[in-house]
């Protein structure tokens, strides 16, 4: 037998998946993830998933903001300091536009590309597209679970998973 | 924060926003035969009148970067013509995109489901069209990145107190948002799209562009915080941006620039013109893809409403701007408004009003916002109307300002036609390629509010 990446569940109905993932929870399983064609937050809650994303985005924010301003005040008051009409060097009301913009951009490009880096992706190979059904449904109407060969209580997964209500039980092979 | 809260209850025919009967089979397999069915005749029609438009915008450009920009009919003092009226104007139309994509979003106005794709597309290409704009006009535009902030052998920097630096700034930020809110929205759809092709080659391409989703919850965790994030961001962002498009006006000391209503009057009335654009296109398309299930009525009745409310916002402007010039007392804003009534230019303000401020009205009927043709036409009217304003304020102001003898009339030229009809060219021909090629419909975003997605009636029966 090819070495195994999970043994994986199939679900008709979404109320199925959260059922499942509760159940097996609850026997000990931990090292699973979900597999849904559109977010579930009942699933993410049951698999106790937590995203770092607001505090990664707040402080690309803070960086911006400091940034845009820094830039603007070096820029006009040491590098290149000119006197229009005797304005203040530091006319910091007309550098807010700029300052908003930066830390608007910084956010932008942390919340895209760290939610790509922080999902592992970009990822040209994962071992689920193995099961067939899985190819088939993931994307449109079909509602997975699987629990990863590295979970200690693996040896009895398929059997805590036929224990639910899955329409299908598949091995994935990594 | 959870889906309960986003799943509405059963909906009442009127209300409907996704027509009974669909299911996530029914959405995907619509939405993806969109991509993967065969290429419909209409389309290629369509798709070669765009183009040809398209070569109009390559020869205007090509002669203008070989004669300059004198080939327009910009002059002193009308130094800014149609280039920098059909900026704004362009600029304005993409604001709605974001408005249906962030800020609804955060209202929770699911109905915004079936339409933000699509409409967050009309930005991205909206602002494409925008931005031709500043640097054509600059002249030798294959300079521009003087524009920008960065160490040079001169030793000089931008003035980052001119407001046409913060515009550079305002519009790259909103042009490379919306890219990334409109890929980041269609990274679960590329995915299914990978799944259901049949050929390798294409399965290939919708792979790398997916780059490996497969919708597990870990990834959703950070991908619904990311997309909330982003329409967090680009609610103020969308706000900042016509702002500052209006500072560039209101920061000057032209009569009937420099007023304090420019910002919320250019905002309100890119949303209004943005709106009616999102209405020009999707009233075609639904006809053409069968998309009847997805927008329905209640789409149109929402969106005629909203176009409503900011229309008045913008005739609020316009009647602020009269108000505050006789209230002020001063001499050369009252002769603005005496010149918008009766110069030489009146009749660009009186059609103004009546595309802008009379016609719109018509909305008010319930009969009026059911019924497609007339909603059509009435975005039409709009888009009309608001180029119209774009060109009372900048002409009428810019052509009669001070002094008498600095007074000069101005006319846009064959050239500046060209130049405006090719970019509506570009507009189109990339709208028509992303209906083609992309799903114009977010499937994963129309599952989330589809019956089957409601957990809670599941488990009380």
């Amino acid at each position: 037998m090819a070495e195994l990446h999970g043994i994986m569940a199939e679900y008709e109905k979404p109320g199925d998946l959260v059922a499942a993932i509760h159940k097996v929870r609850e026997a000990g399983f931990r090292n699973m993830d979900a597999y849904t064609p559109y977010p579930i937050e009942e699933v993410i809650e049951a698999l106790d998933f937590k995203t770092k994303m607001p505090l990664l985005v707040l402080c690309a924010g803070i960086i911006g903001c400091l940034g845009g301003f820094g830039l603007q005040y070096w820029v006009s008051v040491i590098e290149y300091p000119m006197n229009y009409g005797g304005r203040p060097l530091n006319s910091w009301p007309a550098f807010i536009p700029i300052t908003f913009e930066c830390t608007i951009l910084l956010c932008a490009l942390t919340a895209t590309f760290g939610m790509i880096a922080m999902n592992g992706l970009p990822m040209p190979y994962h071992p689920v597209f193995n099961v067939a059904a899985f190819r088939e449904k993931a994307g449109t109407n079909g509602y997975f679970l699987c629990i990863e060969a590295s979970d200690p209580k693996f040896a009895s997964a398929r059997e805590a998973l036929s224990g639910t209500n899955a329409s299908e039980v598949n091995d994935v092979e990594a | 924060m959870d889906t309960m809260d986003r799943v509405s209850e059963q909906p009442s025919p009127r209300h409907v926003i996704v027509a009974p009967g669909q299911t996530s089979v029914t959405v995907t397999e619509k939405i993806s035969s969109l991509v993967f069915g065969k290429t419909p005749l209409w389309w290629f029609g369509a798709f070669s009148v765009s183009f040809l438009l398209l070569q109009v915008f390559l020869i205007s450009v090509a002669t203008l970067f070989v004669k300059g920009i004198g080939l327009w009919g910009i002059n002193i003092p009308v130094g800014w013509g149609w280039d920098i009226i059909n900026f704004v104007w362009w600029i304005g139309i993409g604001h709605a995109g974001t408005l249906i994509s962030a800020i609804l979003l955060l209202f929770r106005q699911e109905w915004r489901n079936s339409i933000n794709r699509f409409a967050e597309a009309m930005t991205l290409f909206a602002v494409a069209c925008a931005g031709q704009y500043p640097l054509l006009h600059l002249g030798r535009p294959q300079i521009f990145y003087w524009l920008m902030p960065y160490p040079n052998s001169s030793g000089y920097w931008p003035q980052f107190r001119s407001p046409l630096v913060w515009d550079v700034f305002a519009v790259s930020t909103y042009a490379l948002t919306s890219l990334l809110f409109w890929y980041v929205g269609l990274i679960p759809d590329l995915g299914t799209l990978r799944d259901r092709s049949k050929n390798k080659f294409i399965a290939f391409l919708f792979g790398g562009l997916a780059l490996g989703w497969r919708g597990s919850s870990r990834h959703w965790a950070n991908y619904e915080s990311a997309y909330l994030l982003l329409a967090g961001i680009s609610t103020p962002l969308v706000l900042s941006v016509h702002t500052i498009v209006s500072f560039d006006f209101s920061i000057g000391i032209v009569p009937g620039w420099h007023t304090t209503v420019f910002p919320p009057y250019f905002v309100a009335g890119a949303v209004f013109a943005g709106f009616a654009m999102v209405m020009i296109l999707a009233i075609p398309t639904r006809a053409l893809f069968k998309l009847e299930a997805y927008i329905t009525m209640r789409h149109f009745d929402n969106m005629a409403k909203v176009t409503l409310v900011t229309g008045l916002i913008v005739v609020y402007g316009y009647f602020v701007e009269v108000f505050m010039a006789w209230y002020s007392a001063n001499d050369f804003e009252w002769f603005m408004v005496t010149n918008r009534f009766f110069g030489p230019y009146k009749y660009q303000y009186w059609l103004l009003l009546l595309c802008n401020a009379v016609i719109p009205q018509l909305l008010w009927l319930k009969r009026i916002r059911t019924n497609l043709p007339m909603l059509f036409l009435i975005s039409l009217v709009i888009s009309v109307g608001m180029w119209l304003e774009r060109f009372v304020i900048i002409v009428i102001s810019l052509s009669r300002d001070y002094m008498p003898s600095a007074w000069d009339i101005y006319h846009g030229t064959i050239w500046d036609v060209g130049t405006f009809v090719g970019t509506i060219g570009l507009f189109l021909t990339l709208m028509f390629l992303f209906l083609r090629v992309l799903p114009a419909i977010p499937m994963s975003e129309i599952k989330m509010i589809l019956p089957e997605a409601k957990l809670k009636n599941e488990e009380a029966h």
